[in-house]
């Protein structure tokens, strides 16, 4: 057991830069009373802080909380919303619940797939972070659909046409950021 | 009388009403606007804005509230704004249009006609919400609520009678006399099931083990439902009140709702309705001077589906992975902690006060016989109203999806209706007069679920449909059974291979023997289900499969390994629109001549067929259209 978890944990590490906060699972830790039935929510709560969960922070859940490192590798893999890698910087969700599905959520998947050349090994991601691609069970905008989240903010009705140029404004607003 | 000290009595919460009513009645206008994620997403936060910034500006603040609600179900048509006492109601309104409604509408009575809502079947403008056929073929009891109501405010819940209910049961009834209340009702779980909510109860206050726990399953995962969210969402204290009565009748102390993370607004609004309950002294200790002791508290899920099945939920719970366990015993016997604990879905919680508030009688009085009361569905998919619909049990589906659904869109035919989420299955237009309750449903080989009605036209492959059910099952299921766990994968791989054109007549006997193992063998009503999606379309469109197989032919136009695309030369004139987008540059042809594609190296990606606007591209499958 903990030799796979070792060797997964490897690949992951490389993709991970290095200062990690470790005051800040701290106090999330102790606002739970750093009780184990809380597993989930303490996860949560870090990744909502962190973006993702880092390997070093889950080996110190697991110290402070003495709940073995493989249970929480195992919890952290069964539930999706867990990531073990960072962010990248735009992040593009197509919900393919069913109501989108009829809809042509499909297509616009895969027009995403062609236009941002993702690097499938690791993360859905491109290699440089910036741009990433998932999909999502069911937002419950079905009115709307097919609906893409980019960055946090819902698009409806989207055709697979406007993918180009929702990319392309996505990515000149962080431009617009960093200078 | 506020709110700023608890609520220590019935005759308190009496009083408090009392005031809040009078405030309200004087002359009072309200403009409420549905602030639901659909009408959210048409931008409703920025008519919302508009109207108190035009409010304000004309001095209008004491006579007139906007009110941001939840939502109010026609979600087609967001940002919807409705007007009380006048009862008109604008669909798709813009913030440029905040001062005009105010103006004429608010201030002088009068609409604004090109705003008004038409019908799409007969044109007809319609300025009442209770006139707009959408509404009108419905029986909204917990719905309504929505439309009224702002979420956040509690006074504004008590001011409709919320918490009469729960005063009610802890003034004159005894538990006993609540149970046999809910038990007379009808009242049976909204979550997909349909076990009877009221002998849950009883079985579980019988359990001579304490604690009991009682959990409120708010883990909605069905893609295309979305009720519990909206109840959630606009109404949380109707879903609190319930629990708290749910918690006298069983005896219970301790309450857990849990929630998707993927609903955060529905996080946030049920956390800040327990908080504002308990400094009300409606949650907590000694509720309402009662003596009753009942807290909740509210937990997220991380996204995983099985989570809906109960016993993965406690697993969750508890901290775990959500893995189901064998029942019996049930957590009515062994729950949260292996303590007795009743869970139940959202819309279930939410029925009770309604129930002890206007009797078991009056319940029953709605719906057929075995299933009582009204049903939410979320009508999604290819319907010209999508939204949540509230019915009572055994309407036919016909007139959900026509008279209250409006029908096909851009005159396309209706093909089928999927029903019951993922473990549900698909009903074919000779069903559609088949009345929705849990036991027709099952009869036809599919379930209630929790109430997602997905509608599918001539434009959707049913076995492409039932590819996606098996791959979304495969994805969720947690893995614990052999049966589950490849048996999904094994059925994908079968639907791959006919959607890709490497299907075989053996793969239909393949399947179907399949599907009555994994179905069989399976220990959670995930992996009992599994197979619905797949066997129900086989059963009623095995003349799809057969195409698929036989012909390679796919006359929905949708698996891509099936289809060919073409130009056709009488209405393509050359503009050059496909040429330019086509990603793999295999369109030829000279600007305003004919345009070709070099068929073997077309991707399929549709794009040509997008941005034609004469009608030109044209896909062909299997020798045919």
């Amino acid at each position: 057991m903990a030799a796979s978890d070792a060797s997964s944990a490897s690949t992951v590490e490389e993709i991970t830069p290095p200062p990690l906060d470790m005051n800040e699972v701290d106090r999330i830790l102790e606002q739970h009373h750093s009780d184990s039935t809380e597993l989930i929510a303490i996860l949560l709560d870090i990744q909502d802080a962190l973006g993702y969960l880092p390997i070093p922070a889950l080996r110190h859940i697991s110290e402070q909380l003495e709940f073995p490192i493989n249970e929480i590798y195992g919890i952290v893999t069964f539930y999706k919303h867990f990531k073990l890698t960072p962010p990248p910087k735009h992040q593009f969700t197509v919900c393919t619940g069913t109501a989108c599905h009829v809809r042509g959520a499909v297509q616009v998947f895969r027009e995403f797939e062609r236009q941002l050349n993702l690097d499938t090994t690791i993360c859905n991601t491109t290699p440089d972070m910036e741009c990433g691609l998932e999909t999502v069970n069911c937002i419950g905008a079905c009115a709307l659909g097919p609906v893409v989240i980019v960055d946090g903010e819902f698009k409806g009705q989207v055709k697979q046409t406007r993918v180009s140029s929702m990319i392309k404004k996505a990515t000149r607003s962080s431009g617009g950021d960093t200078e | 009388m506020s709110l700023d000290n608890p609520i220590r009595s019935s005759g308190e919460l009496e009083d408090l009403h009392g005031v809040l009513v009078e405030r309200r009645s004087e002359d009072h206008l309200c403009i409420s606007i549905c602030t639901g994620t659909g009408c959210v997403v048409g931008g409703a936060e920025s008519v919302v804005d508009a109207f108190v910034e035009v409010i304000s500006e004309m001095g209008l603040e004491e006579k007139i509230e906007v009110k941001p609600t939840g939502c109010h179900g026609f979600c087609e048509m967001g940002p919807l704004v409705t007007m009380t006492p006048s009862g008109y109601f604008y669909p798709q309104v813009h913030a440029r249009d905040a001062r005009e409604i105010v103006e004429k509408t608010l201030l002088n009575n009068e609409v604004v006609e090109k705003l008004l809502y038409h019908d799409p079947q007969t044109d007809e403008a319609i300025a009442r919400e209770a006139d707009v056929p959408f509404y009108k073929h419905q029986k909204r009891i917990i719905l309504a609520e929505n439309g009224h109501l702002n979420p956040t405010d509690i006074e504004d819940y008590i001011s409709i009678g919320g918490y009469k209910g729960l005063a009610h049961v802890l003034d004159e009834m005894n538990p006993d006399e609540v149970i046999t209340c809910v038990i007379d009702s009808g009242l049976a779980g909204r979550g997909g099931a349909g076990f009877p909510t009221g002998k849950k109860w009883e079985i579980c206050q019988k359990q001579p083990s304490e604690p009991k726990y009682l959990v409120c399953n708010a883990d909605e995962g069905d893609p295309g439902a979305y009720m519990d969210r909206s109840i959630l969402e606009g109404n949380p204290h109707r879903v609190i009140e319930g629990m708290c009565i749910g918690a006298f009748a069983i005896g219970a102390s301790q309450g857990f709702i849990y929630v998707r993370h993927e609903y955060p607004l529905a996080v946030e609004r049920i956390t800040l309705a327990i908080e504002d309950a308990r400094t009300a002294g409606l949650l907590g200790e000694d509720i309402m001077g009662s003596g009753l002791n009942f807290d909740l508290k509210v937990v997220r899920g991380a996204g995983a589906f099985v989570c809906g099945e109960e016993s993965a939920l406690l697993k969750s719970l508890e901290g775990l992975k959500g893995e189901p366990k064998q029942r019996p015993p049930f957590p009515v016997e062994k729950g949260f902690q292996n303590k007795p604990t009743v869970i139940n879905n959202v819309e279930t919680w939410a029925n009770v006060p309604h129930i002890i508030n206007n009797g078991p009688e009056w319940f029953v009085g709605f719906g057929t016989e075995g299933s009582a009361g009204t049903k939410i569905f979320s009508l999604v998919g290819k319907v010209n109203n999508t939204g949540l619909v509230e019915v009572p049990m055994g309407v036919t589906i016909r007139e959900i999806v026509f008279d209250i659904g409006g029908g096909i869109p851009n005159g396309k035919e209706f093909k089928a209706v999927q029903t019951g989420g993922p473990a549900g299955g698909c009903l074919p237009t000779s069903m559609l007069d088949l009345p929705v309750d849990f036991h027709a449903l099952q009869e036809a080989g599919t379930i209630m679920g929790s109430g997602g009605l997905i509608v599918m036209d001539e434009d959707t492959c049913m076995v492409d449909v039932a590819r996606y059910f098996t791959k979304f099952l495969e994805e969720e299921s947690c893995g614990k059974c052999y049966s589950c766990r490849k048996g999904t994968q094994r059925m994908r791989e079968l639907l791959d291979d006919i959607c890709e054109g490497r299907g075989t007549p053996g793969h239909l006997a393949l399947l179907e023997e399949l599907g009555h193992a994994v179905n069989t063998a399976s220990m959670c009503g995930l992996g009992q289900n599994a197979a619905n999606p797949m066997l129900s379309t086989l059963r009623h469109f095995r003349d799809e499969y057969e195409a698929h197989i036989n012909e390679h032919r796919c006359s929905a136009g949708v698996c891509t390994e099936l289809i060919q695309y073409t130009i056709l030369e009488e209405f393509c004139d050359g503009c050059a629109a496909c040429s330019k987008v086509c990603p793999s540059e295999c369109i030829v042809g000279e600007k305003d001549s004919l345009h070709t594609i070099i068929t073997e190296d077309c991707i399929k990606c549709g794009s040509c067929l997008n941005v034609c606007t004469r009608g030109a591209v044209l896909i062909t499958s299997g020798g045919g259209v």
